[in-house]
C-alpha cells in the first residue's frame, strides 16, 4: 500500500495536497462538489481585520497558460470568519485548516493571529506577506529579509500554532528572505504567491485589469515556483509548502523532489473544480509507477 | 453545478459572426432559464461562459458571438467534438414574479437566455412581449423563433435596417403595458432599461470570471444588498438591488 502521508509542523496530513488560499473560498463551494475531507488540508481565503470588497472589476484576465488576478483580498473580515465561516466549515470539514491572513500593518497581522490562535479548527496560521494586489500592505512585508522577519517575529509572540510565512516570488533573493523568517520563528515557508504581471486591451489601448497589474498564476509559473522551492530548501531546515502552477500528479512529485513537504494547488481548482480530488486519487498509482512506497521519502530527493 | 462532457451536435452561423451550437449530453443540473455553462476550450486556460439559450430533451443550445480568440476557436469546431463543460451555473431568472404580461428586453449577445425564459413564461400561460435590439439587419437572429412563441416581438436596429430604428429603450412605448421586465445585454443597455422602465424587473450581468462557481471572488460587484458574485449570486440581479458604478 502506497503511504501518502506527510507531516507538516507536527500535524500529520493524509496526503500532501492543499488547495491554495484564494482559490478555495472557505471550503464549502467545493464541499458541494465532493467530500473535501479527502484533502490533506486547505488554506482559506486571505483574511484581514476588517471586511474588504477588494478591487474594482475586471479583476481577472487570461494569459498564455495561466491567468492574472487582482481580486485585492476580498473577504468578510476576521470576526465574520470566526462567527460565520468557520462554524459552517465545521459541518463539512473535519480536519485542521490553514488560516491565511493579511494585514496593512504589523499590528493588524498580530491582531488577527491573536484571535485565530483561539480557534480549534485552525491548525496553522499562514502569513500572506506577498499579495501583489493591495497597495500599502501585504507584499510590502515580504520584499526584504528585515521586514519579513519583523512581521514573523511579532506574530510569533501571540500564537503557539505552527506559523507559516507565505513568500512572494517578486524578490531578488528568495532564499535570504526565507532564512530570515526561519530565524524569526517561522515553522514553515509556503511559496510561491503570484508573479506581478499585466495585460493590455489593444482596442482600448489600456490595461485589461482595472487595477492595471495583477498576479500571474497557473501552468505558466510552475518552473519558476519549482526553482524557488529548490533554492529555499537548501537555505532552511523548516518544511516548505510548494505551490505555483501545479496541475497534475507528476507536478506534485516534482515539487516534493525539489523540497516541498506539502503541495499547494491554486488556479487549477478554478478551471477544474475536481482536480485536487483527482490528484489525490491518482497518487498511489503514480507513486507505484516511480517506485515510491512512502511519499515522505522523496521530499528534497532531487538535491 | 455539475461537470459534463457535451458532444457538439451542430454548430452553424446564424447571423454575422453569430453561431448557434447545439450540444448533447447530461444536462440534469440546469434548473432555470438565465443560467449559464462554462466551456473548456483546447489551448485556453480559462473557461468561457455562455448562457443557456434553449434546453429540450437533453439538447442544449447556446448562441455565441465571435469576439476574440476563444469564440473564434469555437466557430471552427465541428459536430462530434466533445467539450468539457461546467453546467447549471448561476442563479437564473425567477419566473414567479413576472405577472401576466412580462416584457423581455435583449441586446445582441444578451438575447440568447431570453429564449429559454420566453418558453418557460409561455408554458406558464403568460403573454410575453420581446424587444430584441441589434446594430443592423445582418446581426439579427432568432426573430422567427421568438415569433413562434411570444405574443409580440419587436426588433430594433441602430441603423433602422430592420424593425424600429434606435435602441431597445426607443421601443418601450411601442411595447405597450407590461407587468414586469426581464433583460440581458451590454451594461449600457441594462442601465438605460433600468432608468426607463416603470415596473420591477430582473437584470442579467456579465463579468470576467476566474472560476464561474463562486470560489475566487473574481467577478464580484457591489449591490445595495452587499457584495455579490456575478457567477453564483447572479448573473441575475433584481432591479431594486442594483448599484451602478456611476450613477444611472
Ligand atoms: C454569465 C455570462 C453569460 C454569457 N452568455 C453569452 C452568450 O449567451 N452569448 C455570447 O455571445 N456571449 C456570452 N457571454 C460573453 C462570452 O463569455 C464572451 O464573449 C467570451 O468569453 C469571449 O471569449 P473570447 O476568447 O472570444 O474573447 P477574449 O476577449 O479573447 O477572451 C479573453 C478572456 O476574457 C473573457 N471575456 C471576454 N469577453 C467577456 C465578456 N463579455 N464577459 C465575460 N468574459 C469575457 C473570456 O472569457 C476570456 O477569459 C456571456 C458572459 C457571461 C459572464
Ligand atoms: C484568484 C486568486 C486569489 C488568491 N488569493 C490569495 C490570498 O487571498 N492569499 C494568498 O496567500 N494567496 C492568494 N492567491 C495565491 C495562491 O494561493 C497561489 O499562491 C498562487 O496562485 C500560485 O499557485 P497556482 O499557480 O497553483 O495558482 C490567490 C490566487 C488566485 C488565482
Ligand atoms: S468567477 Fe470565481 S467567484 Fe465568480
Amino acid at each position: 500500500m502506497a503511504d501518502t502521508r506527510v507531516t507538516l509542523c507536527g500535524i500529520t496530513l493524509d496526503n500532501p495536497v492543499i488547495p491554495a488560499s484564494g482559490t478555495f473560498g472557505y471550503g464549502y463551494e467545493f464541499a458541494k462538489l465532493y467530500d473535501i475531507n479527502c484533502l490533506g488540508t486547505f488554506s482559506f481565503k486571505g483574511t484581514t481585520v476588517l471586511p474588504r470588497f477588494g478591487n474594482p472589476t475586471p479583476r481577472i484576465a487570461e494569459t498564455p497558460s495561466g491567468m492574472l488576478n487582482a481580486v485585492g483580498l476580498q473577504n468578510p473580515g476576521v470576526d465574520a470568519v470566526i462567527s460565520y465561516e468557520l462554524p459552517r466549515l465545521k459541518e463539512v470539514f473535519f480536519k485542521p485548516v490553514i488560516a491565511n491572513i493579511s494585514g496593512f500593518s504589523i499590528d493588524e497581522y498580530v491582531q488577527i493571529a491573536a484571535v485565530l490562535d483561539k480557534e480549534v479548527q485552525v491548525g496553522w496560521i499562514e502569513l500572506n506577506v506577498s499579495c501583489p494586489n493591495v497597495h500599502g500592505g501585504g507584499a510590502a512585508f515580504g520584499t526584504t529579509p528585515d521586514s519579513a522577519a519583523r512581521v514573523t517575529g511579532a506574530v510569533r509572540r501571540v500564537t503557539k500554532k505552527p506559523l507559516i510565512v507565505k513568500l512572494s516570488p517578486n524578490v531578488a533573493d528568495i532564499a535570504g528572505i526565507a532564512k530570515s523568517c526561519e530565524c524569526a520563528g517561522a515553522d514553515a515557508i509556503s511559496l510561491i504567491n503570484t508573479l506581478l504581471g499585466m495585460r493590455i486591451d489593444i482596442k482600448k489601448r489600456s490595461p485589461l485589469l482595472a487595477n492595471k497589474t495583477g498576479g500571474l498564476s497557473g501552468r505558466a509559473i510552475f518552473p519558476v515556483a519549482l526553482r524557488m522551492v529548490y533554492q529555499v530548501y537548501e537555505a532552511v531546515r523548516i518544511p516548505i509548502i510548494g505551490m505555483g502552477g501545479v496541475a497534475g500528479t507528476e507536478d506534485v512529485l516534482e515539487m516534493m523532489l525539489a523540497g516541498a513537504t506539502a503541495v499547494g494547488i491554486g488556479s487549477a481548482n478554478l478551471v477544474d473544480p475536481f482536480i485536487c480530488r483527482d490528484i489525490i486519487n491518482s497518487l498511489p498509482a503514480e507513486m507505484d509507477k516511480y517506485g515510491i512506497s512512502r511519499l515522505s521519502d522523496i521530499i528534497g530527493g532531487a538535491h | 453545478m455539475t461537470q459534463s462532457d457535451l458532444t457538439i451536435l451542430s454548430n452553424r452561423e446564424i447571423a454575422t459572426s453569430v453561431y448557434e451550437m447545439k450540444l448533447g449530453g447530461n444536462t440534469i443540473s440546469i434548473a432555470r432559464p438565465g443560467q449559464f455553462i462554462d466551456l473548456k476550450l483546447d489551448g485556453f486556460f480559462l473557461r468561457r461562459p455562455f448562457s443557456v439559450c434553449d434546453l429540450e430533451n437533453d439538447v442544449l443550445t447556446i448562441i455565441y458571438k465571435v469576439v476574440g480568440r476563444g469564440t473564434e476557436h469555437m466557430s471552427s469546431l465541428t459536430a462530434g467534438s466533445v467539450l468539457d463543460a461546467l453546467i447549471g451555473l448561476g442563479n437564473g431568472y425567477e419566473t414567479s414574479t413576472s405577472g401576466a404580461s412580462p416584457l423581455l428586453i435583449g441586446g445582441g449577445a444578451g438575447v440568447p437566455p431570453l429564449f429559454m425564459l420566453a418558453k418557460a413564461l409561455v408554458s406558464q400561460g403568460k403573454s410575453v412581449t420581446a424587444v430584441l435590439g441589434f446594430n443592423t439587419a445582418e446581426d439579427v437572429f432568432y426573430k422567427g423563433e421568438f415569433e413562434g412563441i411570444c405574443s409580440r416581438v419587436i426588433i430594433t436596429t441602430a441603423d433602422g435596417s430592420c424593425g424600429i430604428r434606435g435602441l431597445v429603450t426607443d421601443a418601450l412605448t411601442e411595447a405597450g403595458d407590461y407587468s414586469y421586465v426581464y433583460t440581458c445585454g451590454p451594461e449600457q443597455m441594462l442601465k438605460a432599461v433600468w432608468s426607463k422602465i416603470n415596473t420591477s424587473g430582473q437584470f442579467s450581468f456579465e463579468e470576467r470570471m476566474g472560476c464561474g462557481f463562486g470560489a475566487c471572488m473574481g467577478c464580484s460587484c457591489e449591490t445595495l444588498c452587499g457584495a455579490k458574485r456575478i457567477c453564483s449570486d447572479g448573473p441575475v440581479l433584481y432591479k431594486e438591488e442594483i448599484k451602478w458604478p456611476t450613477p444611472a
